[in-house]
């Protein structure tokens, strides 16, 4: 009996990553990087951030990552030179200058991106991390077991999700209609009785900006919509976690080790209770 | 039958000495990260080297830059102060020793201590080895720098002459990235 | 150290007879590591040295993070997030340290529930349960204190809603909640003290685990059976038992590394599946997340806590009772600690005479019943409070007082238990003995 309990245990723990945004609708894309063998598509890393530059930029920020890193092992793997001419690109204050009370200088490879210019945009840093799209079924977050957290596709579907309001919806509504975002205003004409919504998303702040061919590629690489916000959106994941390459391979190494000691063990535990246990 | 027993003894000692064994390399394997950790972590590495752009800095003046928290005192030197700095005598220095970390233990000749061949661009600590003042430039009985706080003298390669200092301003790992660039660690 | 007659540790050298004379030491290590255990401990016997090795697994990741950790509002998450980012091998050890809670209460509720079915509980082991409690509610302090410490918007707005918990309390709520934050709301005195407390609990609780141990060495371990070890003599005991090393040592590390696998996996693969996501983005006094969830292992709980509202009669006659003294607020509160007090003083409700659950044929579905009841509990707590997730977490929590308060005190009046074997060795043999030889009876595990 205790295993069965213990299988259903495990089972409920799932229960935990609970729910929100029920009613907006997330793509599952297919990102390079998902499963336990998958990686960052470096080429995809180095247009999404092409993208961030030329577009989300323009309000956002990325004050938790360094220039530095846009070069290192696992990421968009830029070559150095081209690495350090992209933080020239950029300004940063430095507190050290003018005798302490600081100025303004050209950034380089250890300083980090400039945090969000526009009050109301968040930093985008973490922003792959800090969303889920999937949850359910039931709350119990077991989706997440199979299809994984989501913040990529959620970010992707974000992109993609500016539609034309529905019908129902008042013309002097704030905001932009889309799918994908749970968070934002709604309005009482699109909802039933119940109070449950007629459309998924809500109306977020940010206006569109991905509309397809954006930006162009050196390489000639696809820039319809989709392929852009999968690009920025990978990015994105890639900013959130960037030791993710990393991670995955320590954690291979260990379980196979680990199953490794297990099976030893299995034999060493085996052989010393068999005097013991005689079966035969 | 002892044929046997030896047989499946020997086994026996196999798995025990290849978990045992298994043990060991699993622990170490997880032992190591926590002290690693320790080590510098990604964005201290990132400041230990710097680069400086030295194309505003004309013959006869300095500039002084900050570098992992210490000033670095970097020179474009006239022909008269390399003319100067090579006349010394080295026997008559203080300390013999050029003090140049890219160069190791060799005496204390101008070109031992300046960065490049014709002794144009001299790079070093700001920092007195005395007492770990900032020494002031153009100054002292020697034309190089001089400490305020206890009175040392340094030349214009930057070698302590007079006063109590022990030895010459260190020269740090330097090296030109192009002509107009210099990288500091 | 008293209970089962064994062959006590004996210096032979020299050396060791000096040393031994001064300080019993390895005495004690030799006594402790060659206990006599029941050889027909179970695989449900193993969550102790899991619990024993998460507890060294969080101390020593732990400290390995403070060396980097900043406990200040304006920097704790970004020295998090050095440390995902800069540290060597930084982003691994958070991860172990963030998922290493989620294992240790994953092995105590397997370790509390295998307790709870097997009356591990039951006289002479009172106090090794009572240690054991007063562990397991250490343990969810220095938890909620830990999730306080990246300083994201769950951990601000959550370190709010608990240290409420202590604001509803009659009279003096409020000068409690305000000692316990060291100011008015949450901020740089509360994240202060609970990063100097979330420090000091883990080692309180290994003082404590040493206690726990040091109780059911002297009472012996209790066995699926739950017939005791024979005593009458050092060779009748010897039959019942064997060294814990090496024999349940190599048993339980073999356990262990199946568990460390599959916590590998989880650690490599989804180090985030069990954390939320809007601790990613930083405290926010102004904005507070649409959804408040505790980490999931304090879910039952907090189901139970939000369980009774106003409209529940029970309340409004408490309510009425303590002339509003008591409301439905403080009275969520006494649910949830009334919770774990109860499960506290299972050693005095059961009034069973059997203690394996083996052999209680009643006790056994209502047993599973409670893990049900637990897990649904754990459901809900995540979910809304609204119908029908209200309704559910009251039905759920009205069931887990009545097991303890009820079904416990009465199933050992009306209940028949089946018949036990005889000794230890005879249940043992019943399923690894000679085939000739072993006992008449075979238990249903």
């Amino acid at each position: 009996m205790f295993r069965k309990l213990t299988l259903a245990a495990v089972l409920a723990v799932s229960a935990s990553t609970a729910f929100a945004a029920s009613e907006a609708h997330v793509e599952d894309y297919d990102f390079s990087f998902e499963g336990p063998f998958g990686s960052f598509d470096q080429n995809q890393l180095q247009r999404g951030l092409k993208i961030y530059t030329e577009i989300c930029s323009a309000c956002h920020g990325l004050e938790l990552v360094a220039f530095r890193t846009l070069s290192d092992e696992g990421g968009p793997m830029l070559p150095e030179d081209q690495m350090r001419a992209y933080a020239e690109q950029y300004e940063v204050f430095d507190q050290a200058l003018f005798d302490g009370e600081g100025d303004f200088r050209t950034a380089v490879p250890a300083d980090r991106f400039p945090g969000s210019s526009l009050s109301g945009a968040p930093d985008l840093s973490l922003m792959a991390k800090a969303r889920a799209g999937f949850h359910g079924p039931y709350g119990t977050g077991l989706n997440q077991l199979f299809k994984g957290m989501g913040g990529a596709e959620y970010i992707a579907s974000l992109m993609t999700g500016y539609e034309d309001p529905p019908e129902c919806a008042p013309d002097d509504m704030d905001g932009s209609y889309n799918s994908a975002f749970a968070a934002g205003g709604y309005p009482e004409e699109c909802k039933y009785e119940d109070g449950s919504h007629k459309y998924p998303g809500s109306w977020i702040a940010m206006g569109q900006p991905l509309w397809g061919e954006d930006v162009d590629f050196d390489d000639g690489h696809a820039n319809d919509l989709e392929s852009e916000a999968m690009d920025v959106a990978a990015f994105l994941m890639w900013t959130a976690e960037p030791k993710m390459m990393a991670r995955k391979q320590a954690g291979l190494t260990g379980v196979l080790f680990l199953v490794v000691l297990s099976v030893l063990l299995y034999l060493t535990n085996k052989r010393l209770w068999a005097p013991h246990k005689k079966k035969d | 039958m002892s044929q046997t027993d030896d047989h499946q003894g020997t086994r026996r000692d196999f798995i025990y000495y290849a978990t045992a064994g298994a043990g060991a390399v699993v622990t170490g394997a997880a032992v190591w990260p926590l002290i690693n950790q320790m080590n510098p972590s990604a964005d201290v590495l990132a400041l230990a080297s710097i680069r400086v752009d030295i194309s505003a800095v004309d013959p006869g003046t300095q500039i002084t830059v900050l570098w992992q928290g210490k000033p670095v005192f970097i020179r474009n030197r006239t022909e008269e102060e390399i003319a100067e700095a090579r006349a010394v005598d080295i026997d008559s220095l203080p300390d013999a020793d050029a003090n140049n970390e890219n160069l190791g233990a060799v005496p204390a000749t101008d070109e031992n201590r300046s960065l490049d061949a014709d002794g144009k661009w001299l790079v070093q600590m700001g920092v007195c080895t005395h007492l770990g003042c900032v020494p002031l430039g153009d100054e002292g009985d020697f034309g190089g720098w001089f400490c305020p706080c206890h009175g040392s003298h340094y030349d214009t390669a930057g070698r302590i002459r007079k006063g109590p200092a022990p030895r010459n301003l260190p020269v740090p790992v330097a090296s030109f990235v192009d002509e107009t660039t210099i990288q500091l660690g | 150290m008293g209970g089962i007659p064994h062959d006590h540790y004996e210096p032979k050298s020299k050396a060791t007879k000096a040393i031994n004379s001064r300080l019993p030491i390895i005495g004690l290590l030799h006594d402790t590591l060659m206990i006599p255990t029941p050889k027909n401990l179970n695989w449900m016997w193993i969550w102790g040295i899991v619990l024993t090795f998460t507890l060294a697994l969080q101390i020593i990741t732990g400290i390995v993070l403070v060396m980097h950790y900043v406990p200040h509002v304006d920097m704790a998450f970004d020295s998090v997030e050095h440390i995902m980012r800069d540290v060597n091998g930084g982003h691994m050890i958070r991860y172990f340290h963030m998922n290493g809670a989620s294992l240790f209460f994953v092995a105590v509720y397997a370790h509390i529930f295998r307790g709870l079915y097997y009356g591990s509980y039951k006289a002479p082991r009172e106090i090794t349960w009572i240690i054991g409690m007063l562990i397991y509610i250490l343990m969810m302090g220095a938890g909620f204190m830990g999730y306080v410490l990246p300083w994201g918007q769950m951990s601000f707005h959550g370190t709010a809603v608990i240290t409420g918990l202590f604001g509803a309390i009659p009279f003096v709520g409020e000068s409690l909640q305000t000692l316990l934050l060291g100011a008015g709301a949450v901020g740089q005195p509360a994240l202060n003290r609970f990063f100097s407390l979330h420090y000091l609990l883990p080692f309180i609780i290994a003082g404590l685990v040493i206690v726990h141990i040091w109780a059911f060495h002297t009472t012996g371990n209790n066995n699926p059976t739950g017939v005791e070890v024979r005593r009458t003599s050092k060779e009748d005991a010897a039959k019942d038992t064997l060294p814990f090393w090496p024999y349940f040592v190599i048993k339980d590390l073999f356990a262990l590394a199946i568990i460390l696998a599959v916590f590998m996996a989880v650690v490599g693969f989804m180090p985030n599946y069990l954390g939320h996501p809007d601790n990613y983005i930083p405290a926010n006094a102004l904005a507070t997340p649409a959804h408040i969830v505790p980490e999931w292992y304090f879910l039952p709980f907090y189901a139970i806590l939000r369980a009774f509202t106003a409209d529940v009669w029970i309340v409004q006659i408490v309510n009425f009772l303590s002339f509003g003294i008591i409301d439905a607020k403080f009275f969520g509160v006494l649910a949830m600690f009334g919770a774990i007090v109860v499960m506290g003083l299972a050693p005095w409700l059961d009034t069973s005479s059997v203690r394996s659950g083996r052999y209680r044929p009643m006790f056994k579905w209502w047993f599973a019943l409670l893990v049900i009841d637990f897990i649904v509990l754990m459901w809900v707590g995540a979910r809304p409070a609204e119908y029908p997730y209200d309704l559910i977490s009251l039905l759920g929590a009205t069931y887990w007082f009545a097991y303890f308060l009820i079904i416990l005190p009465v199933l050992g009046v009306i209940e028949k238990p089946l018949p036990q074997p005889a000794t230890i060795e005879d249940d043992f043999n019943a399923h690894y003995g000679p085939k000739d030889g072993g006992s008449a009876t075979t238990p249903a595990e």
